[in-house]
């Protein structure tokens, strides 16, 4: 190489450098742990009924045929709040939500519900995160959609937000047939 | 009104900055207007440092109307928090980066008597071209004075693990150290538009180069201890992302600092030199893009915005983008200077600022290879110690091992290399190393590094062999000490690397646990309160051999904004320091974590040595080469 050619070097470096970064501005990683769990069977698990008037949820329960949506949420999860109208509509939109309430109380429940609004068929307690971790969700909100034969279909991290229904719903319908 | 004030004042310096590089720009063609620059820059220097007073004044009232305090204070802060709380944010350590930047102009404007005025004229010019675009990313992208309608009552608080004394002083020191190393680049830039590059620049460049080290080796140095106390992970340096941010520039400007001496004396590698002060502070700028455009995920979240980002890297592009491309255009037509032997001072000098560069081009390789592979294979990666260490700690070996001869060779030409010299650091080497023998399971990299920092600091010493110690001038004694806190830093890091004893266990009261040469009981536990935090503290009694001590570690709870931090109680020794941590409760078992790191203190005792060495430098420069006008033939060149 010349010595011009050698001159350039540190300026083809850099631009080297600022295209890595820029491409890594336009797209910013995505930090979110995806459970290696979609697309297997559901996890064998039980949680005890959170209230002693509602179904718990089960392993069991979820090869019945139907599919069904399972969220894990808290009464002290404030997203959980804001997620709280988006399951109602789902609900009115025929789909069946069962909950999964995260270290958690029956008394702190029965406000969240009273608070805003109780969307959910079936309500387990998961004491110790145990349910969680077998299903590979890494907080709350997150939801699961199970189908009739008891395989995760799809998982959603973070509140469902409004505009995001139309995906879910896609989702249901798929996991329906 | 203040917040007002404070806006206006940025803005002001905007217009003076604006003028300045208009008035450098067109030079000579204004006459006797061009005389103005140097006044200028001191003004605007003045209007910035006005603005970020003005921003301490808010942020210690606890003005909750101006929004950076709302996010980012709170008034049940201790005063010494409520007042560094200013730049432990975003806007605030812009703020502070750009009065850097513009307090540096200003100084050099006043006292550089030596640079031909033309050089002297671009220089600052270049430096008014740098202070633009920060202002504009400050006036536009990260306005600090923001007023909040209505004002909270009260401000959110401050990341817990900042309120600790380390923060008042880690990250200004590190600041004064980046943006002390623009003064370098500019100077390099205007050398470069003058066609001035010569021994001229470097004298004028080195004083800077040295604050600016000496500054940015305290700022990493307190900015190691502070992770290694206040995490409670009981390490020293992670490689993340932010602390090889703080690296990269430091080992470009230590490159930069050897190199400046060959062009200083000699005259020669200057092609090299303006390409390291290029280098050095847009290491600095690349640092603080990757901490504020989140491209890499680190501890330190600062305020993690893309758009910030986009901006940064904006200015990243035209000011390296564009002294690169001045370099490649204008370096073919710069003399090269004296030529030297590969066997002489100059020879060493090359050696050690390649092995510096290789270095810097492993960490910048490491830290960016996971976006680089992410790239190419949307694949997910992290690069970790095992690399940093493996790739690195040779290097150092081999810089050390040169160490043991580069200081005492000739400048030019060194035909018997004194070899019988350092025949005594030799023999210490060896020795050492047969003595790491002893422990068999320590690692040969450790155990090398041990060896060789024993030599190291016999050989550090042989420049002053046969000199009249109270006429050594100042400049050898700064070296002669820097490269003893070189040996004596190796031998904490080998050390700890490779002699830590650990215990980790869940523990009953009146349990006792045993770490090396120590015996910890758990006596008790009892909750205290601070100022605004409430905390478990464990009461620990250690004892080795007859003397025994109290220890009492803590795990915090900060209610705004709510965090836990461990407080780690430590407690130091000749040979090394005891590190306990107390955890969580486990029904009635506490966690406790303990270590004991033999030597580890050596790590920044090394690095306080070796900044105290470029601070005896520094004075030993200003003292010699002030008011000393340089010779015609140098002013030519």
């Amino acid at each position: 190489m010349s010595r011009r050619a050698w001159l350039l070097l540190p300026l083809l470096l850099f631009i080297g450098f600022v295209a890595a970064a820029a491409w890594r501005l336009s797209a910013p990683s995505d930090t979110s742990v995806r459970s290696r769990m979609v697309g297997r069977d559901a996890p064998s698990f039980a949680a005890a009924p959170m209230l002693p008037e509602r179904p718990g949820v089960a392993a069991a329960d979820l090869k019945n045929g139907k599919p069904r949506l399972v969220n894990f949420f808290a009464s002290w999860c404030v997203p959980c709040i804001a997620e709280a109208p988006v399951l109602l509509d789902l609900q009115k939109r025929g789909v069946v939500i069962e909950g999964i309430a995260l270290r958690d109380d029956p008394n702190d429940i029965r406000k969240f519900l009273a608070e805003n609004g109780d969307p959910f068929a079936a309500i387990g307690s998961d004491p110790i995160g145990e349910t969680q971790i077998a299903f590979g969700s890494s907080g709350v909100p997150e939801s699961f959609i199970v189908d009739g034969k008891g395989v995760i279909r799809y998982q959603h991290i973070g509140p469902i937000a409004p505009e995001q229904v139309a995906e879910v719903m896609a989702e249901w319908e798929k996991a329906r047939s | 009104m203040i917040a007002e004030t404070g806006l206006a004042a940025l803005w002001l310096a905007f217009a003076l900055a604006l003028l300045q590089f208009g008035l450098a720009a067109a030079g000579n063609r204004l006459g006797d207007l061009k005389t103005l620059v140097a006044p200028v820059a001191v003004a605007q220097g003045l209007l910035t440092l006005l603005a970020f007073l003005l921003l301490i004044w808010l942020f210690v009232r606890t003005d909750t109307s101006v929004q950076l305090v709302a996010a980012n204070s709170h008034s049940a802060k201790p005063f010494i928090y409520r007042f560094s709380g200013t730049w432990g944010n975003h806007e605030g350590s812009m703020l502070l980066w750009v009065t850097v930047l513009s307090a540096a102009g200003a100084l050099l404007a006043l006292v550089e008597r030596r640079l031909p005025e033309r050089s002297l004229r671009a220089t600052l010019g270049a430096q008014a071209l740098l202070a633009l675009g920060f202002f504009g990313f400050l006036l536009i992208a990260s306005n600090p004075f923001t007023r909040l309608d209505p004002a909270p009552l009260n401000g959110q608080g401050l990341n817990p693990l900042l309120q600790d004394p380390g923060l008042a002083f880690h990250p200004p020191t590190l600041y004064l150290g980046y943006v002390g190393l623009s003064v370098a680049f500019s100077l390099a830039v205007g050398a470069l538009v003058t066609r001035e590059v010569g021994p001229a620049m470097a004298r004028a460049m080195r004083p800077w180069v040295l604050g600016a080290w000496v500054l940015l080796t305290i700022g990493i140095v307190a900015g190691s201890y502070w992770a290694y106390y206040e995490l409670g992970w009981g390490g020293w340096w992670f490689w993340d992302p932010v602390e090889n941010a703080s690296l990269m520039p430091w080992l470009a400007a230590t490159a930069l600092l050897h190199s400046i001496n060959v062009l200083a004396a000699r005259g020669s590698l200057r092609a090299w030199t303006v390409m390291l002060a290029v280098v050095a502070f847009s290491m600095s700028m690349i640092g603080t893009f990757l901490v504020r455009s989140g491209i890499l995920t680190s501890v330190h979240s600062f305020a993690v915005d893309p758009t910030r980002g986009s901006f940064i890297l904006g200015l990243l592009v035209f000011y390296t983008g564009g002294a690169l491309l001045l370099f490649a255009l204008r370096v073919a037509s710069v003399r090269e200077g004296a030529r030297f032997d590969p066997v002489s001072r100059e020879g060493a000098l090359v050696a050690n600022n390649l092995i510096l560069s290789v270095i810097l081009g492993t960490v910048f390789v490491g830290t960016l290879y996971p976006v680089l592979i992410e790239a190419v294979s949307g694949e997910k990666i992290s690069v970790g110690p095992p690399y940093f260490n493996a790739v690195s700690g040779p290097l150092v070996l081999i810089l050390a091992a040169l160490l043991f001869i580069g200081p005492l060779l000739r400048w030019r030409r060194d035909s018997r290399p004194n070899l019988r010299r350092i025949a005594g650091p030799a023999i210490v080497t060896l020795v050492a190393l047969g003595l790491t023998l002893i422990n068999s399971d320590m690692g040969w990299l450790p155990r090398l590094g041990l060896a060789f920092a024993a030599g190291l600091a016999t050989a550090s010493f042989l420049p002053l062999a046969g000199r009249d110690l109270r006429r050594t001038p100042l400049t050898i004694w700064g070296m002669v000490i820097s490269h003893l806190g070189i040996a004596v830093a190796m031998v904490g890091a080998a050390s700890d690397a490779s002699m830590t004893k650990e215990t980790l266990a869940a523990a009953r009261i009146g349990e006792s646990l045993t770490v090396g040469p120590w015996q910890v009981r758990l006596v008790g536990v009892d909750p205290v309160a601070g100022p605004n935090w409430t905390a478990v503290e464990g009461h620990l009694v250690a004892t080795r051999g007859s003397s025994s001590i109290r220890l009492n570690p803590q795990s915090r709870y900060f209610s705004s904004p709510p965090t836990e931090t461990n407080e780690a109680a430590i407690t130091t020794r000749l040979d090394g320091q005891l590190y306990t941590v107390l955890g969580k409760r486990n029904g009635d078992r506490w966690q406790m974590r303990l270590w004991w790191k033999p030597m580890v203190t050596f790590i920044w005792l090394g690095g306080a040595l070796i900044a105290f060495g470029g601070f005896l430098a520094l004075i030993g420069r200003l003292r010699r080469e002030r008011g000393k006008p340089l010779p015609l033939a140098e002013v030519r060149t």
